[in-house]
């Protein structure tokens, strides 16, 4: 018999949950970053004051980098209220999601706890095993030179190599260095070709520095680009003149090329429709992986309205998530139908325009009698406001008492008021989604909190998570 | 915060010289569902057939924050903070006109043509043989404004020499600038424009604040961030500051009889018409069903720029406004201003006193009223200096010395 406190506290995981796979901090379509940022300070604080295991545990659930750096330091800043038996686990959870966290989050997230004065013996132990695990430390004391020596500095651990401490913190005590990057730096100051050896970011200053104009920066550091600033730099590249060699598209992730497409102009969106069309599709076959075709027939209500221009700081991001979905599930359906809000029907060329009809959409998908239906929108239904609700009540009581047909909304934009995603209808499970990447493991647990979760049943589900979640390989 | 005056003294007659009752009329646009954001909600209207030989453009006047002054005639001129005006094309053979500044030959007409030195202004002033640059709303408040503006027509001895010399002049009205009146700029910013929309009504505490509409749907697009550099009444500014947020219309389909996918959808468009139908039934009433007295400012082809003022009736809402109409009466081009109570009351004293020839006790007879209480009446209203300082004075001492119940009776 589960209690009313369980109740809730499952509620409050779940919520949690949605909150901590969409919101960033920044600045969403109807709330400003100040909210944002409060909203979800308040919901990591309740969380872990009151469910501090199942805080830790969510760690495992896919929550997105910004929240992960977030719980990552208010447990270490908190690491007194910890039970001794919680401690272990906590410290294996953290250790393990750092590894997948980009390094600059994670120098950053370590600036944090230096300027919280947090320097307790487990944190250094975390950051001592981190620096360890490092690849390459030359080139993190290149690339991320004050980040590595705020943390060396905060947990007195001596460099790896003697070199390096000189380069971190006595930079011109050597005439030369001996491994070739951090002489490259030392070369760079004063001697042009060298600085296009080092990374992008650093070469991007010493570039400045020596007057270098852009276009020709960009041609030749081209090799050193990483695949995401390789994405980021297309166009920019190209407007300077740059003979840089283009980007291969297909091999990008699934959201950030469906982003990079709704950036480009539509007039060279109709230009390059077969190369953007195959790109967008190699990478949902790569995301669909082995689940592809295995859907049966699916309809999606993608929401293309004003609202999905997100804001000027995650510009596109609700479209271009929708738009990756939409290509993800043409993947994994056997027989697969898209509604767009606005009524359009070419997806490559998807502008965020006009009101949210969702309800009509709804209806769309639905007369296509799917299996299951995907709603993928912020979840501001207003023409006219709240007929989705109503359509999908009336359909699953009056239509489809039977739940032939599953619906699925899933929300990229978290809603700072409500500390939720903005849901649709009580009857329908909603889910925040960050990356379209994540859309088929989340239509499952959407699925699975369709009945009432209990806290057992979470915690179970939980654990099982954690336990995978530790004894995966590193990437 | 605006204060239009008129400050020099007008003696010539006010511009209502065709007079002509007519109610609003909105054909062509349709009522699509609200979009609401705490205390405001904006209701779109769609026209299915945009109107192409009219077009509307924004020329803005960067102002260093001081008022800017509009010459009426040679004697008196209307002062206010202006933003910008409105620049209408039209085409006299019906074909597609463009909006002013989108034309590809633009070589004889400079793309913006420099602010006016002060005092330079007109409220509507030809540019051109089809193209006219009017200032929005305020064509509309000096209408208001300059509402028996000479003061009393027969110089009965209660009136005051300045009265009767100078009329009401100098006369001043208060209103809210758009950005002041709080949760309007979000309002506007959130809202999500529906294809094909000409026109918007901004409601703030489910009460009508404005409307404003444009013969094309392009030019909506362009003027709809214009709405916060507009005027608003008092009670706007009142209301966005007092309301709670509102809630929406949500729809609501009942279950039974129910049974297949095309009754639900037959039920969901049922929805859209009730919204509509109740919209413009019930609660822009107050716009749409009232007679308004409509003058003719300018004529351009087959289109009339006029100016309408409300009937100045007490606990009502008075909207007053512009309307660009077609032969047949339709609207091309609307936007309106709601008076406060106060502003009413001004207006309604104003008329009643025209009507009966600016005789006091004529007046207060058909107002149902002494003559004292007339008298402090209009002192409330600021309208004091246009009686006799004696007058005035023996009127408060006839209602201190208790009148009776006529004196808090209202009208």
């Amino acid at each position: 018999m589960e209690s009313h406190a369980d109740l809730i506290a499952a509620d409050d995981v779940l919520l949690f949950v949605n909150a901590a796979i969409t919101a960033t901090g920044q600045r969403e379509f109807h709330a400003g970053a100040g909210a944002q940022r409060l909203s979800l300070g308040f919901l990591h604080e309740y969380l872990r004051v009151n469910y501090r295991e199942l805080y830790a545990a969510t760690l495992a659930l896919g929550c997105n980098d910004h929240n992960a750096a977030l719980i990552i330091q208010a447990l270490l800043v908190h690491a007194d209220e910890a039970a001794p038996a919680e401690r272990r686990t906590e410290g294996a959870l953290i250790a393990r999601r750092l590894l997948t966290l980009p390094p600059q989050r994670v120098y950053r997230l370590f600036g944090q706890l230096r300027r919280a004065k947090v320097n307790n013996r487990r944190t250094r132990a975390i950051i001592r095993d981190w620096l360890a695990a490092r690849p390459e430390p030359a080139f993190d004391a290149v690339k991320y030179r004050s980040g590595l020596k705020a943390a060396l500095r905060h947990t007195h651990l001596a460099p790896t190599e003697a070199e390096l401490g000189d380069f971190l913190f006595a930079p011109k005590r050597r005439a030369h260095y001996d491994a070739p990057l951090l002489d490259a730096w030392r070369r760079a100051h004063y001697e042009q070709p060298a600085l296009y050896e080092l990374p992008f970011t650093v070469a991007e200053g010493f570039a400045a520095k020596h007057g270098i104009a852009r276009g020709a920066f960009l041609e030749r550091i081209a090799p050193r680009l990483t695949r995401l600033e390789q994405l980021r730099l297309q166009e920019s590249a190209r407007a300077h003149g740059a003979q840089a060699p283009a980007a291969d598209l297909a091999r990008m992730p699934l959201t950030r090329l469906a982003s990079y497409t709704l950036a480009l102009p539509t007039a060279e969106r109709r230009e390059r429709r077969a190369e953007l069309t195959a790109a967008l599709r190699a990478a949902a076959v790569r995301a669909a992986g082995p689940l592809r075709g295995r859907w049966g027939t699916v309809a999606a209500v993608l929401d293309d309205s004003f609202s999905s221009y997100g804001s000027g700081t995650k510009r596109r991001r609700p479209l271009a998530v929708a738009l990756a979905a939409h290509h993800l599930l043409a993947e994994l359906a056997q027989r697969y139908t898209a509604h767009w809000t606005s009524g359009r029907t070419d997806a490559l060329l998807a502008h965020p325009l006009g009101p949210t009809p969702l309800g009509h959409r709804v209806l769309d998908a639905l007369e296509t009698s799917p299996d299951l239906v995907v709603i993928v929108s912020d979840g501001w239904d207003n023409a006219p406001p709240g007929l989705a609700a109503e359509v999908l009540r009336v359909h699953r009581t009056r239509l489809d008492p039977g739940h032939r047909t599953s619906v699925v909304h899933l929300n990229p934009v978290y809603d700072a008021e409500d500390f939720d995603v903005r849901r649709l209808a009580p009857g329908v499970p909603t889910a925040g989604l960050r990356d379209a990447e994540d859309l088929p493991a989340l239509v499952e647990l959407a699925q699975f909190a369709q009945g009432r979760t209990g806290l057992a049943e979470l915690r179970a589900h939980l654990d099982a998570r954690v336990a995978a979640f530790l004894s995966q390989e590193t990437r | 915060m605006t204060t239009p005056d008129l400050s020099t003294p007008d003696l010539s007659t006010p511009d209502l010289t065709t007079p002509d009752l007519s109610t609003l009329d909105l054909t062509g646009l349709a009522t699509r569902p609200a979009q609401s954001w705490g205390a405001v909600r904006l209701v779109p209207l769609v026209r299915e057939q945009p109107i192409t030989d009219l077009r509307l453009h924004r020329r803005l006047y960067p102002s260093d924050g001081g008022p800017s002054v509009v010459r009426l005639d040679d004697r008196s001129t209307y002062t206010s903070y202006i933003p910008h005006g409105f620049v209408a094309d039209w085409t006299r053979d019906g074909t597609a006109a463009a909006a002013y500044g989108t034309q590809l030959d633009v070589a004889e007409h400079p793309r913006s043509v420099p602010l006016q030195p002060r005092g330079q202004h007109r409220m509507a002033r030809r540019e051109d043989r089809t193209r006219l640059r009017f200032l929005p709303l305020h064509l509309a408040l000096e209408g208001y404004l300059a509402l028996h503006f000479n003061g009393p027509v027969i110089a009965w001895r209660e009136w005051s020499q300045r009265a009767i010399r100078q009329g009401l002049s100098p006369r001043a009205e208060e209103a809210y600038f758009g950005g002041e009146v709080s949760g309007l700029a979000d309002a506007l910013r959130i809202f999500e424009i529906h294809p094909g929309q000409c026109g918007v009504l901004l409601y703030v505490a489910d009460a009508l604040a404005a409307a404003f509409v444009v013969p094309h749907p392009e030019d909506y697009r362009a003027l709809h961030p214009s709405l916060l550099h507009d005027l608003y009444g008092e009670l706007v500014h009142h209301y966005t500051a007092l309301m709670l947020p509102l809630p929406a219309f949500r729809a609501s389909i009942p279950g039974p009889g129910i049974r297949t996918l095309a009754q639900l959808r037959a039920a969901a468009e049922q929805q859209e018409r009730e919204w509509a139908e109740f919209h413009d039934t019930t609660m822009a009433a107050g716009l749409l069903a009232d007679e308004h007295t409509v003058s003719t400012v300018y004529r351009m082809g087959r289109f009339t720029l006029n100016r309408f003022l409300p009937g100045f009736q007490l606990k009502r809402e008075n909207h007053l406004g512009e309307t660009i109409t077609d032969e047949h009466g339709r609207l091309a081009y609307l936007k309106t201003f709601r008076l406060s109570e106060n502003q009413t009351r001004r207006g309604h004293l104003l008329s009643r006193l025209a009507a009966h020839d600016w005789h006091l006790a004529r007046t207060a007879e058909a107002l149902g009223v002494t003559e004292a209480v007339l008298g402090l009446r209009l002192e409330s209203a600021g309208f004091g200096r246009l009686l006799r300082q004696d007058v005035l004075d023996g009127f408060r001492k006839q209602v201190r010395a208790g009148s009776g119940p006529t004196a808090s009776r209202p009208v």
